[in-house]
């Protein structure tokens, strides 16, 4: 017998699976979102305002007002001087922002300057701040579903964005790369360069090392051209190149390298810190305007301690962190130099930083309370000079007047056009507005990462699958085309960290042991087996025992005595232990194994599924630990409880969590061909359903919704923990895997008119339409009036309301007025407003002029907008079965329209009388390979005859959270099926059986938003463009259908003249020119003398008259006015 | 070739003659019937274990001439042979054996059944008022699937009428539910449908109202259907009562007035007399080979719907047998696991022996609704009779 097998401790499985369930309770779905919106309310809008806490005057430095505290309060609003609380759904309604006051302590200087009381004033406004969602000073948080259900939102809403103006807008997480962390990485040239991006409250820089010709250089925005490193050192106080070599470590390979850069500083000179100092200001930028101070200190010496490397502190003038900071670069230079792998990887999702929501708007509210405070001052100033108001000063009353937060907040939240000119930073397109499609394309929408990248650039490593995206990034959900794979979403236990106080985290670390760098010398930091500790990207020191410093560290953390999201990852290749605590790091929880055996046990489940224990206590006992990126590398993780071996450390909590929320809708993806599961997830958008409960209660421009959605028969355990299941989009339709009448090639589906009847796929569509009660300058408003049906010729005012809006129930016809208004003629000269006559009017209705037939008038909702018009929007619902080319798909990437519908007696029948709701070609499959599709079609067809809902988790097999095709296969053939879920099916038309067995079951089929309704379009003749007189194009401007390039080739090939001659010229833009045979330029013709006329020759004798495109003659007359002149040369044909 | 032509001048021959000459029929050594394997083949489906064979019945009358064996309709051996046994009979569905006829002609009832025999169904909706949270169209088209338990053979098509709602193709139904204030919700159900045997009680509002006259309502009874003594004893209705339509809330209301007409499944699913009607084909199994003992455990326990048995003939011996054929859903248990089980078990199907199903929606009975299929059939055999001569 083998002696370790039996010293093995006992393993057994443990269904971990319950705690995905339990993870969501307490983080959420969109709960990075949230959490990033809370650190910032609670925190982050706390130390900006303490950091910038004093406004005082220039003249007068003794009168000021410091702000004691600032809080956000209730969501309310205030109109005609009254507050009135709100909730989002106001808000959506009413076309306003769901926002708080920002309300803030002050203590203030009160009286003349020479008499001066302090005075402490509480609650002062000073803006508003728009509110996330669900966040905790959201009015939502906390509530359960009946009062929510009050507030007419939706339970499984899961928040996470803002209302701004009626709009729902998602601030979508930015990816980035990390700050203040050392990137070692080629240039354009093949230059090894090390760069930090520096980000620190007052300044954002970046930081290139370059070694380029041997030698070392320091690229700096500040400094026009590279300089030479080693001058650098030296400006920096590290006069002796011993010390340098000694500070990088004596290997004799460091010194060779190093040596060109030494030698290149004697050559320049450069000697001491004064030199070096005189040398670079030589080198920096002349600044735009005279700095009094920094021309004191010298340029050079200011850009170093406050530019370069600015995210390591400078006390008192002392250099040294910064130049170890400095060595240390060069060092892992020159290991990359020396071995390849030594590179960092920009891909990599450890140097990756995601940036939410609460990040941005910190940014913001910063800089807007910086102007503010600016502004409050100057005000101030310009108050103060005035001596008799300087008297009785009231600062707080500049305050309260001078509100430019509130505007900034919300312009920037609804335009997306991130500024701050501080650090000159310019982002557009950062909020979006919440694609209310579908409950999941809502969803998809929270999880979404953006690039920072540009997207046209044609590299594929920033594109490709990274495998430390493994269990944080969904592998499957990326859009297709110029965005693969730079724009990813999350997975579904990710979590994304926010910031955390370093300070204690710092003496902790001293206190176990870590040497300060202060203290030790060059020689003594890098002594082999002693590992330097980095803390978020800032050395600290060394420690000589890096394992067990890192054991404690995490032991701590395990216990809850520091921050759950504290990474420590102890590099052995770089010999550093990095800690971190900074804010956008991706972390996932996992299950710590000791010695391969999980701590968690199933008495742990058995108390977590009986609610004694939640998720955090988990956490609090030491069972789940949250690794990062980073620290994953530290980690062995094993999938599943049986893979795990002695070393490993961690045990994964359940497989599909891997996959995202859309990814996590299809059943088996895991069998699919990996391509078919990104389509799903972009098509799974697209599909029509149920949007929220609240959803007959929103005016949203567009809604598109099922009648009569279901709940997925194949059903995973992702699709129940998002509440897919209760908010579906698609129908369990019953599919023949057959080739039926030719018209399902090329992936169409047949349908069963039978079906389509008793309202499979039927759909509303619903369309808000807008009419404003405008009001004038001069006072005058337009004015709604009570329809006179009597009198109406055109019978469009027939569904007009007594109060002369279009009432509720109506069906629309073509051309009928939704809002019988009339405007004032004249709206600029004041008189006398009241009882102007009929005859001051115009009618100014608007109607309802595209129109399908069968469109009602679902809702009238009358509000005020901001400017306090009366506002009345009109919901348009049109309810359409489904018909010839309208879009479906399954889950499975395979879309098709609908190619023909037939009759149900034409359809096969099966033994048992099933007669199929479509049929699908079986020449989608060969190629796509998308067997979880037939899996889904086994699985569904044993639920509907056993009565139960099956699995189709992802890698769920194992698991148990997938059924597998075997017993599938047994309860199909209990049924009285066949195993393979093949039945004998008969001919519906000619009654003989097939001569194949058919695939036949249950698929869950959505319907996407592409109708033809919407897109049919044809025309004979109509509008043309102004310009060319070319007829117009799209379907909006009722265009014409071109007759391209390829097509005019075609017609060319054939020989076909007279028709090219017909659709290029005639059917587009002819026109008649008078031509001067002897110049061949254009004239004109006189219709007064009705001849032509040439104005260059001044008369009419040799004018023809020809026809060509209007296009041709404006390009003559364009090509005329840029001087060259065509001519036309006219002969007889 | 020359056979060829020999055979087609002998089918020719056998036309003119209306058949097979007697006097080669008498002779001795011409097959009367055909060859064994043929027959199967003629007569069965074969259910293999990849795909199904010869599914299709052969038409032609000379398909076997080359074996002297006519294969031409003869009337009367279909009147001797055609049989109709009814299995199962209760309200809502009938399961019956036709018996001796042609796929083609039993799937021509099946479609007439779904498609072509004529029901009530609501058509035409009135909403006066709906304040519930189911839109319009929605409302409409559930009540629209509502079987209507009314004959239609007593009504007439509306186009009979040139458009004119009348007694005889028009009823009128009422639905007027609210749910007060301060109540719970409530579950509008068909039973909610109030038969109005006067007609619409809804003012058709395009028309002026004129003083001396009734107001005109959106139909024009001459009489109340009420008199009529079909209707006396059994009122129109919904067929089943317990149909949700729409939930209401508190203070909501459904005041609507919905006219069902006469259709056919053709135009309109709700039409459609039938859930659904289909047939099988009668299966057959057949043991090719004694399957004895364990086997025959194997077999038994094979099989999901209990189509064989265990005969003990003696000496502690056990053989397998065919008890319940008919049961056979042609999941091929039995022949799966390999060629052998392929060889011992023959499933099959005959291919003029139909286990015709119907499930009726309530409007007819079902064995009303045959009868009713089968006089539409006889109507168009006899219209195109009459287009021919």
């Amino acid at each position: 017998m083998d002696k370790e097998s039996l010293t093995a401790p006992v393993k057994t499985a443990v269904d971990k699976f319950q705690l995905v369930p339990e993870f969501l309770k307490v983080r959420g779905l969109v709960k990075q979102h949230l959490d990033s919106f809370n650190y910032f309310v609670q925190t982050d809008i706390k130390k900006i305002v303490r950091a910038n806490d004093r406004i005082q005057a220039t003249r007068y430095p003794h009168i000021y007002i410091r702000f004691l505290d600032v809080r956000i309060g209730k969501p309310s609003i205030t109109m005609d001087g009254s507050v009135e609380d709100i909730s989002p759904q106001t808000c959506r309604l009413s076309d306003r922002t769901y926002a708080a006051p920002i309300v803030v302590d002050i203590e203030h200087t009160q009286g003349s300057p020479d008499n001066l009381k302090k005075e402490i004033k509480r609650n002062i406004i000073i803006g508003k701040m728009p509110i996330m969602l669900r966040s905790c000073c959201c009015v939502l948080y906390n509530r359960d579903e009946a009062e929510l259900a009050r507030l007419g939102e939706c339970p499984l809403d899961p928040g996470g964005y803002f209302v701004i103006k009626g709009t729902e807008k998602v601030i979508l997480i930015q990816e980035q790369l990390s700050k203040n962390r050392i990137i070692i990485d080629t240039d354009k040239k093949k230059n090894i360069t090390a760069s930090v991006t520096s980000s620190t409250e007052k300044i954002k820089t970046k930081t290139t090392i370059l070694m380029e010709k041997e030698k070392m250089w320091l690229e700096l925005n500040q400094f026009p051209k590279k300089v030479p490193l080693m001058v650098v050192m030296k400006a920096m106080g590290m006069e002796s190149d011993q010390e340098v070599v000694q500070l990088i470590g004596r290997d004799p390979r460091y010194s060779l390298l190093l040596l060109p850069s030494i030698e290149e500083c004697t050559k320049n000179g450069v000697f001491t810190q004064a030199q070096a100092l005189e040398y670079l200001d030589s080198k920096a930028k002349r600044p735009m305007f005279q700095n009094t101070q920094a021309e004191k200190e010298g340029r050079a010496f200011s850009i170093l301690r406050d530019v370069f490397l600015a995210n390591v502190p400078v006390h008192e003038d002392n250099f040294r962190p910064k130049c170890i900071y400095v060595a240390v670069m060069i060092r892992r230079i020159m290991d990359a130099i020396l071995n390849e792998d030594a590179m960092d990887d920009k891909d990599y999702v450890g140097n990756k930083r995601l940036e939410l929501s609460g990040q941005l708007i910190s940014l913001l509210f910063e800089d807007l309370f910086k102007s503010m405070t600016t502004d409050v001052k100057m005000v101030a100033d310009k108050l103060l000079d005035k001596s008799d108001k300087a008297k009785n000063f009231d600062f707080s009353r500049i305050l309260v007047s001078r509100d430019n937060i509130s505007p900034g907040l919300e312009r920037t939240l609804s335009t997306g056009n991130f500024e701050v000119k501080r650090f000159r930073m310019q982002k557009s397109g950062v909020t979006q507005v919440l694609q209310r499609l579908s409950f999941i394309s809502a969803l998809g929408q929270m999880t979404r990462v953006q690039p920072q990248f540009e997207k046209s650039r044609k590299v594929s490593g920033p594109r490709a699958l990274q495998p430390s995206q493994w269990g944080m990034l969904c592998p499957c959900d990326t859009p297709e085309g110029e965005a693969c794979g730079l724009v990813k979403n999350l997975a579904l236990m990710t979590h994304v960290t926010t910031d955390e106080e370093e300070a204690p985290l710092i003496s902790l670390c001293y206190s176990l042991g870590v040497e300060n760098m202060e203290h030790l010398s060059g020689e003594e930091l890098h002594t082999p087996d002693s590992f330097l500790v980095v803390f978020n990207g800032l050395i600290l020191g060394k420690h000589r025992r890096p394992r067990r410093f890192a054991t404690a560290m995490r032991k701590l953390r395990r216990a809850c005595l520091i921050g759950e999201f504290v990474s420590i990852y102890v590099n052995e290749k770089q010999c550093c232990v990095y800690l971190a605590s900074d804010g956008g790091r991706v972390c996932r929880p996992l299950v710590i194994a000791d010695k391969g055996i999980s701590r968690v046990k199933a008495y742990h489940m058995k108390e977590l599924k009986d609610g004694v224990c939640t998720f955090r206590d988990f956490l609090r006992r030491g069972l789940i630990e949250y690794l990062d990126v980073n620290e994953e590398n530290n980690a062995m993780i094993a999938l599943y409880e049986e893979g795990a071996t002695l070393e490993t450390t961690h045990i994964e909590i359940e497989p599909f969590t891997i996959l995202g929320v859309c990814a996590g809708l299809i059943p088996y993806p895991h069998h699919n061909q990996s391509p078919r599961n990104t389509y799903q997830c972009a098509m799974g958008k697209q599909a029509m359903g149920n949007i929220a409960y609240n959803q007959l209660r929103r005016m949203d421009t567009l809604l598109y919704l099922l009648v009569y959605p279901q709940r997925p028969l194949l059903t995973t355990k992702s699709i129940e923990l998002v509440g897919y299941d209760k908010l579906g989009a698609g129908q369990n339709a019953t599919v023949a895997v057959i080739s039926y009448s030719g018209y399902d090639i090329e992936d169409a589906i047949v349908m069963n008119k039978s079906s389509l009847d008793r309202g499979f796929g039927r759909c509303i569509v619903m369309k808000r339409y807008v009419a404003v009660r405008q009001k004038y300058q001069n006072g005058t408003q337009d004015r709604i009036l009570r329809p006179n049906r009597a009198a109406d010729p055109g019978g469009n005012m027939q569904i007009l309301d007594d109060d002369g809006i279009a009432a509720p129930g109506e069906i629309i016809k073509p051309n009928d007025v939704m809002v019988n208004k009339q405007s004032p003629i004249d709206t600029q000269t004041h008189g006398s407003i009241a009882n102007l006559p009929d005859s001051a009017y115009r009618s100014s209705n608007s109607t309802f002029s595209k129109c399908h037939g069968g469109e009602v008038v679902d809702r009238v909702v009358l509000c005020n907008d901001k400017d306090s018009n009366m506002c009345i929007k009109l919901l348009v619902r049109h309810t359409r079965r489904p018909e010839l080319g309208d879009k479906f798909s399954s889950r499975h990437g395979q879309k098709g329209v609908c190619g023909t519908i037939v009759q149900q007696e034409d359809f096969p029948f099966s033994e048992k009388g099933i007669c199929p709701d479509l049929i699908m070609n079986p020449h989608g499959f060969p190629s796509r390979m998308t067997v979880g599709k037939m899996i889904e079609l086994l699985g569904g067809k044993a639920g509907v005859s056993c009565g139960k809902f099956h699995y189709g988790s992802a890698f769920g097999e194992a698991s148990g959270h997938a059924d597998k095709v075997e017993t599938i296969s047994e309860t199909l053939v209990r049924h009285g099926f066949n195993y393979s879920g093949k039945d004998f099916i008969y001919s519906g038309i000619t009654g003989c059986p097939l001569q194949a067995y058919i695939f036949m079951g249950p698929i869950y089929y959505q319907k996407l938003k592409h109708m033809v309704l919407d897109k049919m379009h044809a025309r004979g003749s109509g509008p043309r463009t102004l310009l060319t007189r070319q007829p117009t194009e799209g379907r909006a401007r009722n265009g014409g259908l071109r007759v391209g390039e390829m097509e005019r080739d075609c017609l060319i090939a054939y020989g076909a003249s007279m028709l090219i001659f017909e659709r290029l010229m005639l059917s587009s833009d002819p026109y008649e020119v008078q031509v001067c045979r002897k110049c061949g330029l254009l004239g004109y013709y006189n219709h007064k003398l009705k001849t032509g006329v040439c104005s260059s020759c001044k008369n009419g004798d040799q004018i023809s008259t020809m026809k060509l495109p209007y296009a041709c003659k404006l390009l003559i007359q364009e090509l005329q006015s840029m001087n060259i002149v065509p001519r036309l040369k006219l002969a007889n044909a | 070739m020359s056979e060829e032509e020999n055979s087609m001048s002998e089918i020719e021959n056998q036309e003119q003659n209306g058949g097979v000459p007697d006097y080669i029929m008498d002779l001795e050594d011409v097959p009367s019937k055909l060859p064994s394997h043929l027959q199967v083949l003629k007569t069965r489906v074969i259910c293999n274990m990849d795909a199904p064979q010869h599914t299709d019945t052969l038409q032609y009358s000379g398909v076997y001439a080359a074996l002297r064996v006519d294969n031409s309709v003869r009337l009367d051996s279909f009147c001797n042979n055609f049989k109709v046994e009814v299995k199962r009979f209760t309200d809502d569905d009938i399961e019956f054996d036709m018996i001796g006829i042609d796929p083609a002609i039993a799937n021509a009832f099946r479609r007439i059944l779904i498609a072509e025999v004529p029901t009530m169904a609501i058509e035409r909706i009135y909403i006066a008022n709906n304040t519930s949270l189911i839109q319009d169209e929605v409302l409409s088209h559930r009540l629209g699937l509502i079987p209507i338990d009314a004959d239609p053979r007593l009504f007439e098509y509306p186009d009979n009428a040139g458009g004119e709602n009348n007694e005889k193709n028009t009823i009128v139904f009422k639905l007027h539910v609210s749910c007060k204030k301060g109540h719970p919700r409530i579950t509008v159900k068909s039973d909610a449908l109030k038969w109005l045997p006067n007609g619409s009680e809804l003012i058709a509002d395009n028309t002026k109202p004129n003083a001396d006259s009734k107001a005109k309502t959106f139909t024009s009874f001459s009489c109340s259907q009420g008199s009529r003594p079909e209707f006396s004893k059994k009122p129109p209705g919904p067929y089943n009562l317990d149909i949700i339509l729409a939930k209401l809330g508190p203070g909501q209301e459904i005041e609507l007035e919905a006219h069902a007409v006469k259709g056919v499944g053709k135009t309109h699913a709700k039409w459609s007399p039938v859930a659904t009607a289909w047939y099988r084909m009668l299966p057959e199994v057949i043991l090719m080979k004694d399957v004895k003992d364990d086997l025959a455990e194997e077999l038994v326990s094979k099989c999901p719907v209990k189509v064989f048995d265990i005969e003990d003939i003696g000496k502690g011996r056990r053989k397998a047998t065919v008890v319940n054929a008919r049961a056979c859903t042609l999941c091929r248990e039995c022949i799966r696991g390999g060629q052998e089980w392929e060889d011992r078990v023959a499933l099959r199907r005959v291919k003029d022996h139909f286990i015709f199903t119907i499930e009726s929606t309530g409007a007819l009975p079902p064995d009303v609704l045959f009868t009713e299929a089968v006089k539409i059939l006889e109507d168009k055999c006899e219209r195109v009779i009459t287009e021919l001569s």
